[in-house]
């Protein structure tokens, strides 16, 4: 309990003057919060959804907590939890799975919430951009939390892209809260670009209405140790979800992807992608699982987890899972990992492209798949960019850090 | 142009090419004939450098320099094309990305600045039409669902933008149809320069009639056993390969 105790310890001690800066809605949840967190500890290896995770030595480190709400002007749809409807701000800790120790953390620390609702029938035209920079002369703990509401036929593409600033550690715990209404249209991206020495812990959970189509991107261009966690509830029939990621790591690098998607009504569909691109000693693992539940009749389901590793160093965890408990069903799901094609890169070079850049344009190949699955262009053309720039080592050039290059 | 002195080459620790002699002029094209695991393809890989091939004896050398120390893009670069028997499909790598990098690739070589794209483009279109290749195959990925025609066509297509000194074709007539052939036969002949030449393998005649090598060369485990002008080829195409056979007789000692 040594890891637990300096936030338990830190929670005491700031304690008032956290919840004097926070809306009730958010002080309500905080000593339910501690409960779970001094019962249950971080989770090991055993909890079956941590398996691939390092939990404690993450969250060991001896951070600097941020207490400070959010400030500033922010975008339209956007609130700070206090200056939300009363509906809405009651939703907070309503969707988020509240037996989750790192959740519990989270509601236990964090000072604010930003609220993004859009409401009924409502189009939100440009594209709402979430934009974290952490930055901060001490090694810092960011706890971060999001609430989307989406109501009926409301539709928005919301980007949150994870920056550093400066080269000293940072770990973020971030909770995202989606709910999405019937006929509700959705496009959730996350894009982290940080450095080595961050690490990132995305807890995100939606709740899906009737005929409600959400599709979630996440993109692991530059990090340290990451965790993304997705789960999604599809409650309403006719719903779709499409959750996708890609991850380029190299060096020492650690990125776990974590699913659960439920299919408790019939008629929905769900269908996953995940690739992963892995140089040196970087570590990825992938664990997706598509519950079907009793009565889902006509899910449609497919999950699917590609990687390629570019060395005999480079390593991958991938388990795939499917539980079906209806007879009419359609699902699928599987993984592969593979090796760089020889072949191909023996063509390119035929063709005078040398061999550095021959294996750049097949690892950036590998990715294409995913970025164009999506939706919207301006970001797609970007991440290609992006990507490109990543994997010939131009991504990142954090201040001071010399582990970049 | 190329000078091949005595070479010995294996894979896997099996010799399959065992003392070839060959020189190629300016200007010349040569054909290489021989049946089905001769050691035809091997020559050709050996000589672009294909990293699963040992050379154990011998010298290539490609206008006067030693090219065995040099790796297979610096081999491309000087001026040495393959065209592939079984062009690789490489997906989510497009036709314009991989062309402009082997181009630009290959003019940073000879220090030239890259290409303008406005320039590349045209470059493109122009010398798609030499094989009337479809744009719509230049749009897609790197011979991704291309037929098996089409991927020859998009390998002399790659040829004219890349304008190589010493082009090699692997059995580029294999998968081709009539109208096919003629196409990328008489696409390669536009090609043509004084300064430019040609191996080209192949099985049939039906190539050659387009193509008039000045010398043909019948290559039987792994050497070159005969060599004669155009009129050895359609002896060949009459006659196969068993007079060739019986004529070296003993001379070809069995392992």
């Amino acid at each position: 309990m040594k890891a637990e105790k300096q936030y338990i310890d830190f929670y005491q001690e700031v304690r008032f003057r956290l919840t004097s800066r926070s809306p009730e809605e958010m002080n309500l949840q905080r000593e339910e919060a501690l409960r779970t967190f001094a019962a249950k500890g971080f989770p090991s290896r055993k909890v079956e959804r941590y398996r691939y995770a390092n939990v404690e030595a993450d969250f060991a480190p001896n951070y600097g907590i941020q207490l400070a709400p959010l400030s500033g002007t922010l975008p339209s749809h956007c609130f700070r939890i206090a200056d939300a409807e009363p509906r809405i701000r009651a939703l907070y800790n309503k969707v988020a799975d509240t037996a989750d120790s790192i959740v519990a953390l989270n509601t236990m620390l964090c000072v604010d919430t930003l609220v993004v609702h859009v409401p009924k029938a409502t189009r939100v035209e440009h594209p709402i951009q979430i934009s974290n920079v952490l930055k901060g002369e001490q090694d810092t703990m960011v706890c971060r939390r999001i609430l989307v509401v989406m109501d009926e036929m409301a539709e928005a593409d919301i980007i949150i892209t994870d920056r550093a600033a400066s080269g000293n550690r940072f770990l973020t715990n971030q909770v995202i809260e989606v709910v999405m209404e019937e006929g509700a249209h959705l496009s959730l991206y996350e894009v982290e670009e940080t450095h080595l020495l961050c690490t990132r812990y995305s807890n995100v959970f939606v709740r899906q209405g009737k005929n409600s189509t959400l599709h979630h991107s996440n993109l692991t261009l530059f990090n340290g140790h990451t965790r993304n966690r997705l789960d999604v509830l599809m409650q309403g029939e006719g719903s779709e979800v499409t959750a996708n990621g890609c991850v380029i790591a190299d060096k020492m690098q650690h990125v776990d992807n974590n699913t659960l998607i439920e299919h408790l009504v019939p008629n929905c569909q769900s269908h996953e992608l995940y690739k992963y691109v892995l140089d040196d000693s970087a570590v990825g693992a992938f664990a997706g699982k598509v519950l079907v539940h009793e009565g889902a009749q006509k899910t449609s389901s497919k999950e699917t987890n590609a990687n390629l590793l570019a060395t005999r160093t480079a390593r991958m965890y991938t388990q795939p899972m499917l539980e079906i408990y209806a007879d009419d069903v359609q699902c699928s799901h599987g993984s592969t990992v593979g090796q760089m094609d020889e072949t191909a890169l023996f063509y390119m070079r035929q063709r005078g492209i040398d061999e550095k850049e021959a294996r750049l344009l097949l690892k950036a190949a590998f990715i294409t798949e995913v970025i164009e699955n999506i939706p919207l262009e301006s970001l797609r053309d970007r991440l290609h960019v992006l990507v490109d720039k990543r994997l010939r080592g131009e991504l990142s050039k954090c201040e001071g850090c010399k582990l970049c290059k | 142009m190329l000078q091949i002195n005595n070479l010995h080459a294996s894979i896997n620790g099996k010799e399959i090419l065992k003392g070839i002699n060959l020189t190629v002029r300016d200007g010349e094209v040569h054909a290489v004939m021989g049946l089905n695991g001769a050691g035809k393809s091997t020559l050709s890989n050996v000589i672009v450098g294909h990293p699963a091939y040992e050379v154990t004896s011998g010298s290539i050398t490609f206008d006067g320099k030693d090219i065995l120390s040099l790796k297979p893009e610096e081999r491309a670069r000087e001026g040495i094309f393959l065209s592939f028997q079984q062009p690789v499909e490489i997906p989510g790598v497009s036709m314009v990305n991989f062309m402009r990098a082997a181009l630009n690739a290959k003019r940073k070589y000879q220090g030239l600045d890259p290409l303008p794209a406005g320039d590349f483009l045209k470059l493109m279109r122009e010398r798609r039409k030499i094989v009337e290749l479809d744009s719509r195959l230049t749009s897609r990925s790197v011979n991704e669902g291309f037929s098996g025609g089409e991927k020859k066509r998009n390998e002399i297509f790659q040829m004219a933008m890349l304008e190589p000194k010493l082009a090699i074709l692997d059995e580029t007539d294999s998968g081709l149809d009539v109208d096919a052939l003629r196409i990328v036969a008489e696409g390669f002949n536009k090609l043509r320069t004084p300064q430019t030449s040609a191996i080209v393998i192949t099985h049939y005649q039906r190539l050659l009639d387009y193509l008039k090598p000045d010398v043909v060369h019948v290559l039987i485990d792994g050497r070159i056993v005969k060599t004669g002008g155009p009129e050895l080829a359609a002896e060949i195409e009459s006659r196969g390969f068993d007079w060739i056979k019986a004529e070296i007789g003993n001379s070809v000692t069995p392992l």
